[in-house]
């Protein structure tokens, strides 16, 4: 029992950090309905921020309290990481807004292409694998045969946190409302006054700067390496395929079912089959429910 | 009359003078071992890029999982080479193992085409890229053939003549293919799929057949490659390799089997071209990966059909669909009309 318990926790924990990418996936598909395949790049890049960041800070005064350098690592990471994502919307993708869709799809593959090969080849980067500092002291609690680290409950905790502010930001502010027209009908929402251009570029900020959320937890409970953008970015894609793409709680939905198939494939097969599981799960899905959990069929007009 | 006899045969002959050459050159040391390896690669790539194009060119679909097909081919090719043909006699039985692995591919992309084309557009992208992981992890967990380490005990059976007579083949059969009344489906179906299935076009049969041309293409490119390096891993076969091919296609040009020859030929000698001039200025070969994106990138923006998009060089295109020929038709056409008219 108490091995399960403590698998499900471990679950949450890589769950919420796919959630957290996921979002980002889905809402770009949402409001501009292209595949950012970048996004788990961008990712990778947060975490970079986060790892510089932070040593930086202690490295300067070892002296602050830990929570102040934690916010000031994850506050960097993401508005660094948001200005990174619109600078890339504004150079790559807005050219290509009116090409076939084909095309940005295209080029989403070559920027998060380019900017891991950047990162390997980047001096300072390099290809090496990389620990941040640690930003929180672990401590493990044993609560009934279980262990609990201050690491796991700060990313389950802020993670839960960052949906649902999310959650309120799509569903009621202003600017959640314009995306939501976007997404809904794009030849209208300009027509009421929706400023597109700003919204999209807003859309791709916020979701890099949750992705650089999960990259600066991501980062405190595991190791970083210019290649992790691949695996941890696919997963993530499929984790908002599988809530079904363009659909935000769908998105958070399909994080938690990743993170459970991560954690519980190796219980059941040898662990090398993780991938195997995970992309067969997305191919099986894309057959028999091609709009995923939560996603409403799209019906094509003449 | 000179000229008609040029026309009709020209282009057979200066391909079968070619042929000794391919042979007699890299034996005699005319050129030597790195250039005959980078013309191997160059048609290698030619070979994969006009099976993405047929794909993602002429039907205005979008597979991003290639490298998955190829990967099958180079498997299978190499397991009929190393473990089931007598080794003495690999050579004769080469073609075989390459078609072998050819229809290896074209099964798989089967397999994938039917449902993938059930569901939307996009889909298909996610599909492929699925289905080239799943290859990837598959072999990964495959103890029998070396798993993660990879497989080797192949001979260097690929030599420039089989590469050689592997492209024109490829070259032959897909211009063939496309300038079919069959090919015209394909191309009907990258304009408006909806208004080609209204003209009868059977989009779903295309569709699906298409593909499977172009896996078992991508196939038989894997198995050259295969005996080429005497050692093919997992690792291979990845995403990369797949961008690798997609920047091939939209370099030399959507819809064009001359821009698929061309794109293939330029970025396989830029990329071997940039190893010696890094090497010149001493900076790291590592950035010689951050080309390929950047170069798609810059193509998508400013050029996205490519050097030679949707048109064609003169001597791929069969005589009847050649510009003058098409005109004259044209003429012969309003000429039938215009008696019509008077007739009645």
């Amino acid at each position: 029992m108490e091995f399960y318990v403590q698998q499900i926790l471990n679950a949450l924990q890589v769950g919420s950090v796919y959630a957290l990418i996921a979002l980002g996936y889905t809402m770009v598909y949402g409001i501009l309905t292209m595949i950012n395949f970048a996004h788990g790049d961008i990712f990778m890049v947060s975490t970079y921020l986060a790892f510089f960041t932070s040593t930086l800070i202690l490295g300067l005064a070892s002296g602050l309290n830990p929570i102040v350098v934690f916010i000031a690592t994850l506050l960097t990471a993401m508005f660094g990481t948001a200005l990174l994502a619109v600078v890339i919307e504004r150079l790559a993708y807005k050219p290509l807004r009116t090409a076939p869709r084909i095309s940005a799809v295209i080029t989403a593959l070559g920027v998060g292409l380019f900017l891991e090969n950047f990162m390997v080849a980047f001096k300072p980067v390099g290809p090496a694998p990389r620990f941040l500092p640690h930003l929180i002291p672990a401590v493990n609690f044993n609560i009934g045969g279980v262990t609990v680290s201050t690491i796991q409950i700060v990313i389950i905790v802020v993670s839960a946190l960052v949906m649902l502010l999310l959650d309120t930001i799509v569903r009621r502010t202003m600017v959640g409302t314009a995306m939501r027209a976007i997404s809904w009908d794009k030849f209208t929402a300009p027509l009421m006054g929706v400023p597109v251009d700003r919204v999209i570029s807003m859309t791709f900020a916020l979701g890099a700067s949750i992705a650089a959320v999960g990259g600066t937890l991501y980062g405190m409970a595991y190791t970083i390496d210019p290649y992790m953008g691949i695996r941890i970015g696919w997963w993530a894609f499929i984790s908002a395929v599988v809530g079904g793409i363009g659909n935000i709680r769908g998105a958070m939905i399909g994080g938690f079912i990743l993170g459970f198939v991560e954690i519980f494939t190796p219980v059941f097969l040898p662990s090398t089959y993780r991938d195997f599981v995970a992309f067969s799960l997305l191919l099986v899905l894309l057959i028999f429910r091609p709009t995923g959990i939560l996603g409403r069929p799209m019906v094509q007009k003449v | 009359m000179k000229s008609a006899f040029w026309k009709r045969w020209g282009l057979l002959l200066i391909l079968v003078t070619l042929f000794p050459l391919t042979i007699v050159l890299p034996q005699s040391g005319v050129i030597n071992p790195y250039i005959n390896l980078v013309l191997k690669y160059v048609g290698i790539n030619i070979i994969l890029t006009i099976s993405l194009n047929l794909v993602n060119g002429y039907m205005g679909e979008f597979s991003v999982g290639h490298a998955g097909f190829m990967a099958i081919g180079a498997y299978a090719a190499s397991i009929l080479t190393v473990w089931v043909f007598p080794r003495e006699a690999g050579a004769f039985f080469f073609p075989l193992a390459l078609i072998a692995g050819g229809v290896a591919a074209g099964i798989a992309g089967l397999g994938i085409a039917v449902p993938a084309f059930r569901t939307r557009g996009d889909y298909l992208a996610i599909v492929t890229l699925a289905f080239n992981m799943i290859i990837k992890s598959v072999l990964e967990n495959m103890e029998v053939i070396g798993g993660p380490r990879g497989f080797m005990g192949m001979e260097k059976l690929t030599s420039l003549a089989w590469v050689y007579v592997c492209v024109i083949v490829t070259l032959f059969l897909a211009r063939n293919y496309v300038f079919s009344n069959f090919g015209r489906g394909v191309l009907s179906l990258r304009e408006d799929e909806i208004a080609s299935g209204l003209v009868s076009v059977n989009t779903r049969q295309v569709k699906v057949l298409t593909f499977v041309f172009s896996a078992f293409l991508a196939g038989i490119a894997g198995g050259l490659f295969a005996h080429e390096l005497q050692f093919i891993n997992p690792r291979s076969f990845t995403i990369l390799k797949s961008t690798d091919m997609l920047v091939m296609v939209y370099l030399g040009g959507i819809g064009s089997l001359g821009g698929s020859v061309l794109g293939a030929t330029v970025y396989t000698l830029v990329l071997e071209g940039l190893r010696t001039v890094l090497q010149q200025f001493g900076i790291s070969q590592e950035w010689r990966l951050v080309v390929a994106p950047l170069m798609l990138i810059l193509l998508m923006i400013f050029r996205p059909r490519g050097i030679m998009g949707l048109r064609e060089f003169r001597f791929l295109t069969p005589r009847d669909d050649q510009p003058e020929m098409l005109a004259e038709q044209r003429k012969r056409i309003k000429a039938a009309s215009r008696i019509d008219e008077v007739s009645p």
